[in-house]
């Protein structure tokens, strides 16, 4: 998998929100990359940038004050950073599609779920103007709606928040896109539910053979659905390795503290492990060092003072933190 | 404040519910005339001993909130009966109701909805003394002090407003207002599922600490199975109204004997990349508690529905010591 070329290449990117005339950025500097058919799981807790990155890969990031500053957004070896709004037209919903987490707002009310779905054919495929129709009956089917004839001509709100998810990946995938780029897609569905759509969404992952960047808070998906993971806190990425050592080597204190942090079925830990403090806001993130120094464990004096850079520690596992950082004196200090 | 203290003896129960039932009628048609019922809490039987935690779990709309927020008595049950301390508190009113209601607290889920946003920190928590009659002008916001500091709280957080706090924090405001009267019972409805895991920890610690320490009685009700399970010493999971299993938390993760309670547990995304177990997947969406179906409420979604189940509606029973199942399979 990794001798092939990538199909998203993130390089950089910084992705700044203009707050009374200041510019602060809530995706600093972070690069990873999507190959081929691989599922990546971008995890964090709320306010680490996970959204925010993956609305400035496909440019929905708010007009008014959003913008990307510097980086690099590299699909196929193209950089999309400055395309038109025309020329991401053309790509968004074709190469690229997204789900949402909330099903509900995703989707027009006033329009019937046959009319969403034959827009996204009509505009994105040359499809026979009296095929659309049936192509989306078809598409309803192969998410596993039952009565797709008859939700056609439904409206959302006559829909469940999983039937509703389940359309919105039917949308998705009706151009065979290359990149899923789904963002909490189960967060606001029940347990039994979720486990629904991950099968199924592993089901149409491989049937379309795309790539599927999804971004979640829950470890537990992380591990049932990644190949990879780039673990982020307040807008860097602090650790990026496979699924595998993510859960039994991980490296960068943040990682560790919230693996143990997990209530689990099979533990019997009175007390469980927790992060002191909170995430620190946008507008009060440390203007220097590293940006967990506050609440990590084994934070040291130079951590106020020197900012970690994203290093490799061994192949294909990269932390951002100065205990793996060769080029300091404290390099692997007991942690 | 003098309480009754007509209990005949002090039994091990602190809360016994019986039968309990909470129906939200359905009004339509031009003279708004009763339709049908949202059965939204369909008999249910449960008891919670002193200094326990009982874990109530349960998919959105299978009446766990229902539940808790019935047998806080902030809504009318439809029937059955609460016992409090073994004395009915199904049908109080007036004082009888506002004087129980020191004993019951709360915690609710959305700590962005349920402070006061017009209210200073330090008065939110002492309204409940001041409502009581509780302590003096000066010793009053010593006592909230110490709370403030018992929750994990700076002192100038008194000063502050709501919105100034994260999610978490405002949790802590939240416990330390049902705290400031020592209730005996604290129900907590989804007490953490509005904060992220690093936060959710700190929540959960903190709530243990302060049960032990207050002896307290907890009636935690959450949708995270594994949430509850470390948090509770035994655990009901609700399904569409009813109460399908009840049982030691060890129990019902170890050996879970309803359908349900083991498709639920299976469903759960292991934070375990090397343990992928094999999956009951459910079909379906939960039915309509407005009209839900004949027989089991369970059996249209259940692997393993036999022909009677669509007939006959199982009741709990007990299958082994303070084990009890509502499923055919086990009758």
């Amino acid at each position: 998998m990794s001798s092939q070329k990538p199909l998203l290449e993130v390089q950089n990117l910084h992705t700044g929100f203009n707050i009374e005339g200041e510019t602060h950025y809530a995706v600093k500097d972070v690069s990873f990359t999507v190959n081929p058919k691989e599922v990546v799981c971008i995890v964090g807790e709320s306010g680490c940038g996970k959204s925010v990155m993956s609305l400035s890969i496909m440019d929905l990031l708010p007009k008014h004050n959003g913008k990307i500053d510097k980086g690099h957004i590299l699909f196929k070896g193209n950089d999309l950073v400055p395309l038109t709004e025309e020329e991401m037209n053309q790509i968004r919903g074709k190469d690229i599609s997204m789900i949402f987490q909330e099903p509900m707002t995703a989707l027009n009310p006033v329009l019937t779920i046959g009319y969403q779905m034959d827009e996204v054919l009509f505009n994105h495929t040359d499809t026979r103007k009296e095929e659309i129709r049936k192509k989306s009956v078809q598409l309803l089917q192969q998410v596993g709606i039952s009565r797709a004839d008859q939700i056609v001509n439904e409206y959302p709100h006559q829909l469940s928040g999983g039937m509703r998810q389940r359309v919105m990946i039917a949308m998705a995938i009706a151009c065979q896109p290359q990149l899923l780029i789904a963002d909490e897609p189960t967060t606001a569905l029940d347990v039994t539910v979720q486990a629904q759509i991950l099968e199924l969404i592993t089901k149409i992952q491989e049937e379309v053979g795309m790539a599927m960047l999804l971004i979640t808070h829950d470890l537990g998906v992380v591990a049932e659905m990644a190949d990879r993971v780039v673990v982020m806190y307040a807008g860097q990425v602090v650790e990026d390795t496979d699924v595998d050592r993510l859960f039994y080597e991980p490296k960068h204190p943040y990682t560790k503290a919230l693996l143990d942090s997990i209530p689990r079925m099979d533990d019997h830990r009175e007390v469980l492990n927790t992060i002191r403090g909170i995430v620190p806001s946008l507008k009060n993130m440390p203007k220097q060092g590293c940006r967990f120094v506050d609440r990590c464990p084994s934070a040291m004096p130079e951590c106020t003072k020197i900012d970690p850079a994203l290093g490799e520690v061994d192949k294909g596992h990269s932390v951002r933190c100065i205990l793996y950082d060769a080029s300091h004196p404290e390099k692997k200090a007991e942690v | 404040m003098a309480k009754e203290t007509v209990k005949t003896e002090k039994s091990e129960h602190l809360l016994q519910v019986q039968e309990l039932k909470k129906y939200y009628p359905v009004r339509g048609g031009f003279l708004r005339r009763k339709v049908g019922d949202v059965k939204a809490v369909d008999n249910i039987s449960l008891e919670l001993k002193r200094g326990e935690t009982f874990g109530l779990v349960g998919e959105s709309g299978c009446g766990k909130s229902t539940a808790g927020r019935t047998i806080t008595r902030l809504f009318k049950p439809t029937s059955g009966n609460i016992l409090f301390e073994g004395r009915d508190i199904t049908n109080l009113r007036g004082s009888e109701l506002r004087n129980l209601r020191q004993d019951i607290q709360m915690v609710f889920q959305d700590p962005y909805a349920s402070l006061n946003p017009k209210m200073m920190v330090g008065s939110i928590i002492s309204e409940p003394l001041v409502n009581y009659g509780h302590g003096s002008e000066g010793k009053l916001k010593d006592e909230v002090m110490q709370l403030l500091e018992r929750v994990g709280l700076p002192e100038d957080a008194y000063y502050k407003y709501p919105h100034e706090f994260s999610g978490g924090q405002r949790q802590r405001i939240g416990i330390a207002r049902a705290l400031a009267l020592k209730p005996k019972l604290i129900v907590a409805d989804e007490p953490v599922s509005a904060l992220d895991v690093s936060v959710q920890s700190q929540v959960l610690n903190l709530l243990k600490e302060l049960q032990e320490e207050f002896n307290l009685t907890l009636l935690f009700i959450a949708h995270d199975l594994s949430v509850v399970k470390h948090m509770s010493d035994r655990i009901g999971v609700m399904y569409l109204g009813n109460l399908v299993e009840v049982a030691d938390a060890d129990d019902i993760y170890q050996d879970p004997k309803h359908p349900y309670t083991q498709a639920l547990i299976s469903a759960i995304p292991q934070p375990d990349p090397r343990n992928k177990s094999e999956r009951v997947i459910l079909s379906g969406d939960v039915p309509s508690p407005q009209n839900p179906p004949v027989g089991c409420p369970f059996h249209p979604r259940c692997p393993k529905a036999m022909p009677e189940c669509s007939e006959k509606k199982p009741q709990l029973k007990e299958v082994n010591r303070e084990h009890r199942v509502s499923c055919l399979l086990y009758e």
